[in-house]
């Protein structure tokens, strides 16, 4: 199995602010069309070069939303 | 592997009310939870997440206690930077971080703010500043910039009606003692990377105990600035970071605190506090009518009311009971009237206030004509016949007549009559004895040369009831 970086959402405790999407140096990241359980579109991961820098997960107001893979099996991101 | 998660310092989930037990009640884009994560990740890096103590503000930030699993204390509003230099004094090893918004730390509580610092104590503040009064819907802080319009300010803000914007950290930097001062900004990912550095910084110097250290945050207010959280972020980085400079104003790398706070080892500190073991209450504990005496002692300012008051309430508790003293006077140091409410019982004391006293110690005329109605029928009543000249007009309560200001001059100090009603009192009540009053007085008295002939006050009160009993 590939080894890569990634990034993990939890659905529910995004809201939707955007900005991990506007952090992103490298894109990977955008607001979904799903509305999660507290209402809100959430942000989803695509990778596109993600590099596991973290700025995301630092920039990201929420205490746990984010989690930051690095060198991870890919079965694991889903 | 995983490179970044949820730091350990938080809680797993948040008990607290409303939806979402994972998430904040935070709005969506706030500066405060990127604040809270970078602060949660030094404490789970430096592993001191359970010697933590926060201290939650008044505003947003209040329930920064439902996300980190620390030790953490609401304080009234502005006064953590106090409430934090008592902690720290008492539990020198804490890691205290203060978590102010710009209301709580520079409106309200400038002062707490301004004298921590002159202290230097060894405290670890971050302030959040969004320029915003967030909690109570966006009314103007003392940082709100020149033209920002905001619910009190909807003009913009005027430096002729509201003055200009506090710069805090340039404020404190005026100051010796701090050891680190640093201004940073959420506006962008660098700025979050800087602030978690500033962060870390500011708590490892309090780890180090160098002293005292801040970091003040620029952080975007989305909902009140009526803005989108990416948006704020670029407003903040357009305004607030060019009235308020990010940058560091000063790292000393410092030297260690030397100062060592007295220490008094606890077996010490109940000996001289006199705290009666709880083995040794039960034997020494009396048994109280009804389980409760309220007394009440009046007279006028000087003639020793409250301290006799005092004087009973401690041998009370020496005797293993509860006790409390509630004095009511005014404005005069000598002269004015005066009264002290002391209730005795054998289990815990639900309020100090003496409406109805089982017990009136009257020293005064005006003493007796306020509380002779209100005594308990059944009750009893000592006058200090030297100086109340009437009779008590009830006959539902007993009274005891000692011309105690008589007695004290015999003795030879005319001050000594409150003992000598008290005395009296612990002659006919029987609650507390001569023995456990002849201990406790010489504790109460500030003038050690008064002990001795307080002492032969106590043995005239008992000598006086000898011949005269109730």
């Amino acid at each position: 199995m590939a080894k890569r970086n990634f990034v993990k959402i939890e659905p529910d405790e995004c809201k939707g602010c955007k900005v991990c999407v506007h952090a992103c140096p490298k894109e990977c990241l955008h607001i979904g069309s799903d509305i999660n359980k507290i209402g809100y579109q959430y942000a989803k991961f695509e990778d596109k070069g993600c590099t596991a820098c973290g700025l995301c997960f630092y920039v990201c107001p929420e205490l746990g939303a984010i989690t930051v893979y690095k060198n991870e099996e890919e079965e694991k991101e889903k | 592997m995983i490179k970044h998660q949820k730091p350990e310092a938080f809680y797993d989930t948040f008990e607290r009310k409303g939806p979402g037990q994972k998430t904040t009640h935070y709005c969506p884009g706030c500066g405060h939870g990127t604040v809270h994560k970078l602060i949660g990740e030094a404490l789970s890096d430096f592993d001191i997440a359970d010697k933590a103590v926060f201290l939650a503000p008044v505003g947003c930030g209040v329930f920064i206690y439902y996300y980190f699993n620390s030790a953490s204390i609401q304080c009234a509003h502005g006064r953590a930077p106090a409430t934090g230099t008592a902690i720290k004094r008492v539990h020198d090893d804490s890691i205290v971080i203060s978590y102010q918004g710009d209301g709580d730390l520079g409106g309200i509580g400038a002062s707490e703010i301004v004298h921590a610092a002159n202290r230097g104590e060894n405290l670890t503040v971050i302030f959040i500043n969004n320029a915003i009064y967030g909690m109570t819907g966006g009314q103007m802080a003392p940082t709100t910039l020149l033209g920002q319009k905001t619910k009190t300010t909807p003009f913009g803000r005027d430096k002729d009606i509201d003055g200009m914007p506090l710069r805090i950290s340039e404020l404190l930097n005026t100051m010796e003692a701090p050891v680190f001062i640093e201004r940073t900004t959420l506006g962008t990912p660098k700025g979050v990377m800087n602030t978690r550095k500033a962060i870390r910084k500011a708590i490892q110097n309090q780890k180090d105990k160098k002293g005292f250290s801040f970091v003040e945050i620029l952080a975007p207010c989305p909902i009140n600035w009526k803005m989108t959280p990416v948006d704020a972020r670029k407003w903040l980085r357009e305004n607030l970071e060019k009235f308020y400079e990010v940058k560091n104003f000063r790292d000393k790398d410092g030297e260690k605190q030397s100062g060592k706070y007295p220490w008094m080892e606890n077996a010490e500190l109940l000996e001289l506090l006199d705290i009666v073991k709880e083995k040794d209450k039960q034997t020494t504990r009396k048994t109280i009518k009804n389980g409760e005496e309220k007394v009440k002692i009046a007279g006028f300012g000087g003639q020793g009311i409250m301290s006799v008051g005092v004087l009973l309430s401690n041998c009370a508790i020496k005797k293993g009971m509860e006790s409390t003293w509630l004095p009511s006077y005014g404005p005069e140091m000598r002269g004015g009237t005066a009264n002290a409410s002391v209730v005795i019982a054998e289990e815990q004391i639900g309020t100090p206030v003496v409406d109805y006293p089982d017990t009136l110690i009257t020293m005064t005329i005006p003493a007796l004509n306020t509380f002779e109605k209100n005594v308990n029928p059944g009750g009893l009543i000592i006058v200090n016949s030297s100086l109340i000249n009437r009779k008590v007009q009830r006959d539902d309560v007993n009274v005891y007549y000692v011309p105690a200001t008589e007695l004290a001059n015999k003795v030879g100090l005319t001050a000594t009559a409150a003992v000598i009603m008290l005395g009296i009192y612990a002659q006919i009540k029987g609650i507390i004895d001569t023995d456990i009053l002849k201990l406790i007085l010489p504790q109460s008295l500030s003038k050690a040369k008064y002990v001795e002939i307080n002492l032969k006050a106590i043995d005239a009160a008992e000598e006086y009831y000898k011949n005269n009993p109730l």
